[in-house]
């Protein structure tokens, strides 16, 4: 089908397939018509169609030569066949054939990205203006689609829309059905999936992971990007009679086979009905994964972006009411909570990660699981969090660090591979006096350079590597934290213990109508991703600020306290939708700032006046 | 003869030889070969009409029942001829049949080159010589006839080889490289007389000399080995028994190029070197266990005991069905005893850090060992492997006709070198060499002729970082290092070249960020925090294998930064225990390990940088570096240069510190480019410096050096202290090196011991300077406190002595009674620490006890 329209070795053909695609997915709404790995059931996916896939990218397996172009042996089909996208040849190929191309493609291992909160699945399966086209398996429609997808570069766009609008019918009871099987489908793929671990770096994470083949310019991707990728599906069973077969006979005497060992194959060529393969057109690098946003970035949205800068402030001053209520009546807490979730490592210098705003949250009561509930708000608002209860058990037991496993030739994922803007909440309340072991101390370590450097070195058991990473780290604590952080902020709680237990039951999870919630969560990610500048007469004035602050008192002020508040006024800025700093914000910025050291001080007196 | 090519292939065609399967094996994808000379020698050699038979397809059912028939049936114009690499070349194919030989030294198979090959033993000296054996042995008249599909002529290749092996004289040898050798004497004609001698027969040859002798044959080798090196193997052998005609080797020589230029990285590699030699670097990570290939299978009829061989053919035995002798049906069995097997391992490689771009997760590559290279590497070691690139095409299953449209590559290996198998002894500064394009030498030697080169590299070193531009320029001539010396002959062992720093001061002075650079820069940092490392985290360790239950020597922070920098941070919360393994390292530069029945001694030729916070969390003016960061002064005097990172508080220095930092924040990355060097440029730089320039002292700058120490011990003694030390001059003839290596002058002149000197003031002015009278002290950092002080004790001392002769014969006192009658009496303030200090030194000289609140006169 599609591949096969294309086996004309005319040169160029590969770009042009490419620029093919990548033209009609940016006409508008294009690609929701695609159907996505994400919230299609694998078995209601159409082999060899065009499907998409919101993913992370785990391992980069060993790059692979492959057939592009091959002759088959009966000389009645003799045609040149293609071997891109596909994983395997049709009839016989003939070895000896001089037009036999060999080109390279390499593999990426991609789970989906971790993480990723229930709303942001749910808006952006619904969220398909035309549902998929090839959901519901009905025989004739797929014959029909075969055609059309092999003429496809010569038929027009307006000519495939109707059929794409016509199936949406055919969809809605094709949605039920599919209701109805997927309760039956876990049990099946539990017991399959138990000799198989997909590698999530999260534990209880679902879904589909995905072996995407690309075909070229593989060095611009990196590990851990989060990419949307375009490809054609491949679920030939063929891939995994192959595994079973080499179980069965295991000969020693091929060469071809003892290469690998049982665990190696098992990574490698798991069975495609499980870990599909994924034969990459085009992908497109994520910056968020907020399925309310456009997917176009935000410099070539104009209209969208100008409406929401207009309405920031408003949004900002709501959001700060309700994060206020959830912190307990303390708005200065919440401010800070703000720009904590908006910043974004936008720049290093050299070792330097700048805009990073690592939060530490003291003073949270232990009472009522306060800290599971705050999670609880927070994973409503942000696309992607995780949730670190720092138990003893669980610093001691879990894999943080990504590890390589030599023996089956893969990079173990760890809770530490997270995608880019991923809220991490440690909660340090979990903590209980103990010793921590070896594994423990290692990944208060691993812990402890994410916030630093916002870096994780990964272990490669012969040596470690470095991948720098960008999380939004959250420390939730009783006292001051044994975690570095960029600003520590003692909660101040505005209602008396007794009645805690009250206001905390009274803290709604769903803040009045999911349209408002819609908007923290545009505001949220549209703020990070603004562009900020500072004017020269500003920094001048900023330099000044310092100066004169340090003149009245030296050990006031030092340079990291204005490293700090360089950051804090970037973000306050950003958080009103201003790009540029201006002297308000500056002083805006100071004066928080001041605020928050007040109360550090306050409370540490208070703390060492305590007998 | 009808096509009077010299190709071995040929003739084993000729021979119909049934027991002679063409055994190729799996071969490589086919379009990648160079096949150039297929028109020419069309009319030579009819191109075969039906498929190769030698490729692996399990496509083509009808392909392996014709393989698995005896070959008689086969037109032996049609054996193997359309596949390039089945053309057996003569030593290829000399293979367990003792008594063909060069006089009667047996060949060994070489199933590095090719998997089984099995071909008709020709044997060009004793055979009468067949139209093809006289062309090869008459270059001349073979010049126009090639190995088919390549364009390689046995006979020039071998006389070209032979050529080479005779003459070549290695211009740019050292001694050390090839030591022993006499230098202007052919070099591998001395390598073949050390073979008569030792009996090891295989012949190591740096394929980039043979690039500099003859670059037609070097681009042969690169393209053809399979096809070249057998023919190497050839020439060598004919060379060596023509010379050493009595010696007596196992087997015949083998040809191990190494060093192929075409490939250095793993990532690199691409479908086009696909069949040719390559040599890559990278990291074993797995060895598997020896794997005993089939070579020949033994059958032996069980009726009539005829026995007979049959080779293996692709992974594969073709059981013969009826037995020749006696005519019965499937009455062979295979004694496996008396099959031959060859030894092969399966080797993974994996890219080496430094090779691999930031973000992406590093390759592996699949090596094949064979024979006597089986078992020479061992996980984690780092090694450059030479050898031939090869592809597989896989299958899907044996019944399918589909095939999974994937290659399964490997690397046949010829050669193993270790980078770092010298790391136990001597250095192994060729490994390492980084290789320079002549452009970037150019670049960094015109960067070394600016006269402000010093400043430029010093600003460029962590720009994020603030000022500081004397621990900058501290750190810069720690990373080029001093020179290496070697007094070992005269009993004192290697004098240390690297130079230790320690960095002090405030928390929050960017200490950690600065150890962070400098372990991001060069290639060989570790970073550890004095917190989390224990003594064993930074020496060595033993520790047993689970798979092979050996004890291994695990290796350390401080020896894994050999020949690197060591960054320490938080360097003052280290234990005891771990810190005193330092002592060795920062003055032997050597780690002594005695553990679980394994005695040795490491190299560790580390520099180390360490950051140490002061005890009472904030620097205390008051008082010395000793006192404010508790380190014990024996390890404090190992460090070359102890800076204090404090934070100066004036306006100035805000305001460019503000300055900076506000332009961090917000200048774009483009800004920043411009302002400072690239990274890369500095590594290079610091490389290139660290590896090719040795400045020796001239006698100005020694005489300048005295100058100096005397000088420093002048100061000193005027005020009744000592300066400077041995250890001080040390540093500075180190820091003089470094910086003339900076300027990449082999000669360390004045203007370096100057700059050496500054520095050092700079950096005792800083952290020796006495709080108490503001002068330089050295002997705070040597004996851990300074000489006013302890002139100052010996005077309390004194004046307590004659406050209690003054009260009279009183043997017991009370202790805070004394205390306060001191302080009456005397001018200055009288520390209860102070008071201490002088009871217990009039306790040494026996004048008084102090049992607990008690003192007591003795005598």
């Amino acid at each position: 089908n599609v591949t096969t329209a294309y086996c004309n070795p005319k040169s160029g053909w590969e770009a042009k397939v490419v620029e093919f695609f990548k033209d009609r997915l940016k006409e508008k709404d294009a690609h929701t018509w695609v159907p996505s790995l994400n919230d299609v059931p694998l078995h209601y996916l159409k082999p060899n169609s065009l499907v998409k896939f919101r993913c992370l990218i785990q391992d980069m397996f060993d790059p692979e030569f492959f057939m592009g172009a091959y002759e088959t042996v009966d000389p009645s089909t003799n045609v040149l066949r293609c071997g891109r996208y596909k994983d395997v040849t049709e009839c016989g190929v003939d070895f000896n054939s001089r037009n036999t191309v060999t080109a390279e493609r390499q593999t990426f291992y991609c789970v989906p990205i971790p993480g990723e909160n229930p709303w942001v699945k749910e808006i952006s399966s619904s969220s398909r203006v035309v549902p998929s086209t090839s959901y519901a398996p009905t025989r004739q429609k797929r014959s029909y689609e075969e055609d059309d997808m092999d003429d496809m570069d010569t038929q027009p766009q307006k000519q495939r829309e109707p059929h794409s609008a016509s199936q949406g019918h055919t969809e809605q009871h094709g949605n039920g059905d599919c209701k109805r099987q997927e309760t039956e489908a876990p049990s099946s793929q539990t017991a399959s999936a138990s000799h198989l671990d997909l590698n999530f770096p999260l534990p209880g994470e679902k879904g589909p992971s995905c072996l995407v083949k690309v075909y070229e310019d593989w060095d611009s991707f990196k590990l851990n990007d989060t990419l949307e990728v375009f490809g054609i599906l491949s679920v030939s069973p063929a891939l995994s009679a192959l595994a079973d077969e080499k179980d069965a006979s295991s000969s020693i005497l091929d060469p071809t086979e003892s290469m690998e060992t049982a665990e190696e194959q098992r990574v490698h060529s798991p069975p495609a009905s499980l870990v599909p393969r994924l034969h990459m057109l085009y992908a497109r690098p994520l910056p968020h994964n907020n399925p309310l946003l456009p997917s176009a970035t935000l410099e070539d949205n104009s209209a969208f972006l100008s409406s929401t800068l207009s309405e920031m402030a408003s949004v900002r001053a709501e959001l700060l009411t309700y994060l206020t209520h959830v912190l307990l009546g303390d708005a200065l807490a919440a401010e800070y909570l703000i720009l904590h979730l908006i910043s974004n490592v936008y720049a290093r210098r050299d070792v330097l990660p700048l805009g990073k705003f690592a939060m530490n949250l003291s003073g949270c009561p232990a009472a009522a699981l306060y800290t599971q509930r705050f999670y609880q708000i927070i994973q409503q608002l942000v696309p992607s969090s995780f949730y670190l209860g720092m138990s003893l058990q669980n610093m001691n037991q879990m894999r943080l660090v990504p590890k390589k496993d030599y023996v089956a030739n893969r990079l173990v994922s760890g809770a530490l591979q997270l995608a880019r803007n991923t809220f991490l909440f440690l909660d340090e309340t979990h903590l209980e006096q103990g010793q921590l072991d070896t594994t423990g101390v290692r990944n208060v370590t691993a812990l402890g350079n994410l916030i630093s450097w916002q870096k994780v070195d990964y272990d490669f058991n012969y040596h470690q590597m470095e991948f720098p990473c960008n999380i939004n780290v959250l420390i939730a604590s009783e006292g001051r934290s044994l975690l570095p952080s960029d600003c520590q902020i003692h909660l101040q709680s505005q209602v008396s213990p007794p009645n805690m237990e009250e206001y905390l039951s009274n803290i709604q999870l769903h803040p009045q109508t999911s349209s408002q919630l819609n908007k923290f969560r545009i505001y949220l990610s549209v703020a990070r991703q603004l562009d900020y500048s500072i004017s020269d007469e500003m920094t001048k004035s900023v330099e000044d600020d310092f100066v004169d602050m340090r003149k009245d008192d030296p050990q006031s002020v030092s340079a990291e306290d204005l490293h700090r508040m360089l950051v804090v006024a970037r973000l306050l800025s950003l958080s009103l939708g201003q790009t540029s700093l201006t002297r308000d914000s500056w002083l805006r910025a100071k004066h928080i700032d001041m605020l928050r050291r007040s109360r550090m001080e306050q409370h540490q007196c208070v703390n060492g006046n305590e007998p | 003869m009808s096509s009077p090519t010299s190709t071995p292939g040929r003739k084993r065609g000729r021979d119909g030889n049934p027991a002679t399967p063409s055994s190729e094996g799996p071969t490589s994808p086919p379009s990648q070969r160079r096949r150039g000379q297929d028109s020419s020698n069309g009319d030579l050699m009819p191109m075969p009409t039906s498929p190769a038979t030698d490729m692996l397809s399990p496509a083509a059912p009808q392909d392996t029942s014709l393989f698995s028939s005896p070959r008689a049936s086969v037109l032996p114009n049609e054996v193997d001829m359309s596949s390039p690499l089945m053309y057996g070349t003569p030593s290829s194919r000399v293979e367990g049949t003792p008594r063909s030989s060069v006089r009667g030294t047996p060949a060994r198979q070489r199933p590095d080159l090719g998997s089984v090959r099995k071909a008709p033993q020709v044997d060009l000296h004793s055979e009468p010589p067949s139209a093809d054996g006289a062309v090869a042995s008459e270059p001349n008249a073979g010049q126009r006839l090639v190995i088919w599909g390549t364009d390689v002529n046995v006979g020039t290749c071998k006389e070209k080889f032979q050529r080479f092996l005779q003459r070549f004289i290695d211009p740019t040898a050292t001694e050390d490289e090839n030591a022993g050798l006499d230098l202007n004497e052919p070099l591998y004609m001395q390598k073949l007389e050390e073979i008569s001698v030792v009996g090891d027969p295989v012949l190591n040859v740096n394929c980039l000399q043979v690039q500099s002798f003859d670059a037609e044959l070097y681009r042969q080798l690169i393209c053809y080995p399979q096809e070249v090196i057998p023919t190497f193997d050839m020439a060598v052998n004919e060379l060596f028994f023509e010379r050493f005609p009595d010696s007596i080797l196992e087997y015949q020589i083998q040809v191990r190029p190494y060093n192929a230029l075409k490939t250095r990285n793993m990532r690199s590699l691409n479908p086009e070197d696909i069949d040719q030699l390559i040599t890559i670097s990278g990291m074993v990570i797995r060895t598997s266990q020896l794997i005993p290939e089939m070579q020949e299978a033994f059958f032996q009829c069980q009726v009539c005991a005829y026995s007979t061989r049959v080779e293996v053919d692709r992974g594969r035995i073709a059981e013969p069905a009826v037995c020749r002798h006696c005519n019965n049906t499937h009455s062979l069995a295979l004694v496996h005893n008396r099959s031959a097997f060859s030894d092969k391992q399966m080797i993974k490689i994996q890219e080496s850090p430094e090779d691999m771009p930031a973000g992406q997760t590093p390759h592996t590559t699949i090596v094949y060992a064979h024979n006597d290279l089986v078992d020479k590497v061992q996980p984690g070691d780092r090694i450059n492997i030479t050898g031939i690139y090869r592809a597989v095409p896989m299958r899907v299953s044996p019944i399918q006709s589909n095939v999974k449209s994937v290659y399964k590559t490997h690397i046949d290996a010829i050669h193993f070198r270790k980078t770092d198998e010298k790391r136990l002894h001597g250095l192994d500064e060729d490994a390492e060499q980084k290789l320079f394009t002549e452009d970037r030498v150019q670049t960094l030697k015109e960067l070394a002729a600016k006269p402000d080169v010093y400043e430029r590299l010093s600003s460029a070193l962590a720009p994020s970082i603030y000022e500081h531009e004397d621990i900058k320029k501290g750190i810069l001539l720690q990373l080029f290092g001093g020179t290496r010396k070697d007094f070992s002959q005269t009993g004192r062992g290697n004098f240390r070249a690297e130079v230790n720093i320690l960095l002090c001061g405030d928390p929050g002075t960017s200490k950690s960020q600065l150890l962070q650079y400098v372990f991001n820069l060069v290639p060989r940092g570790q970073y550890t925090s004095g917190k989390g490392s224990s003594a064993v985290g930074l020496t060595a360790y033993v520790m047993k294998d689970p798979e092979t239950r050996q004890l291994v020597l695990q290796t350390g922070a401080l020896v894994l930064s050999d020949n690197g920098i060591c960054c320490i941070d938080e360097f003052d919360k280290m234990s005891d225990s771990t810190r005193s393994v330092l002592h060795e390292v920062m003055e032997q530069q050597t780690l002594s390990i005695a553990k679980a029945g394994i005695i040795c001694q490491l190299n560790a030729r580390t520099a180390v940088l360490a950051a140490a916070n002061p005890v009472e969390s904030q620097w205390n003016p008051k008082k010395t570096t000793i006192e404010n960061i508790q380190l014990p002064h024996t390890l404090l005097s190992r460090f070359d240069l102890i800076f204090l990172m404090l934070d100066p508080q004036d306006e100035a220095y805000d305001r460019r510190l503000a300055h900076h930092l506000v332009s961090l924040y917000y200048q774009s990355e483009e800004q920043i480019e411009e302002e400072f060097l690239d990274m890369a440029v500095l590594r290079d730089y610091i490389a290139y410096a660290r590896t090719y320039i040795n400045p020796r002292l001239s006698e100005e700058a020694s005489q300048a050096l005295i100058e100096a120490y005397v000088d420093m011990r002048k100061i000193g003694s005027g005020r009744g202290m000592v300066s400077a030390y041995p250890r001080q001059l040390e540093s500075l003839i180190r820091l003089a090196e470094a910086h003339a290596k900076v300027r990449f002058s082999e000669k360390v002149e004045t203007i370096d011991v100057e700059e050496a000197k500054r520095l050092h003031r700079e950096a005792l002015k800083q952290s020796a300077t006495d709080p108490r009278t503001g002068f330089v002290d050295i002997s705070i950092l040597t004996t851990g406190m300074s000489a006013t002080a302890r002139k100052r004790k010996e005077e309390v001392a004194q004046a307590l002595k004659k406050l209690i002769q003054a009260k009279g014969k009183t043997p017991a006192m009370k202790y805070q009674q004394l205390l306060d009658d001191l302080r009456g009496q005397s001018e200055t303030a009288i520390t209860k620490e102070l008071f201490d200090e002088a009871l217990r030194s009039l306790a040494d000289e026996d004048y008084l006890t102090v049992t607990g609140k008690t003192v007591r006169l003795l005598a």
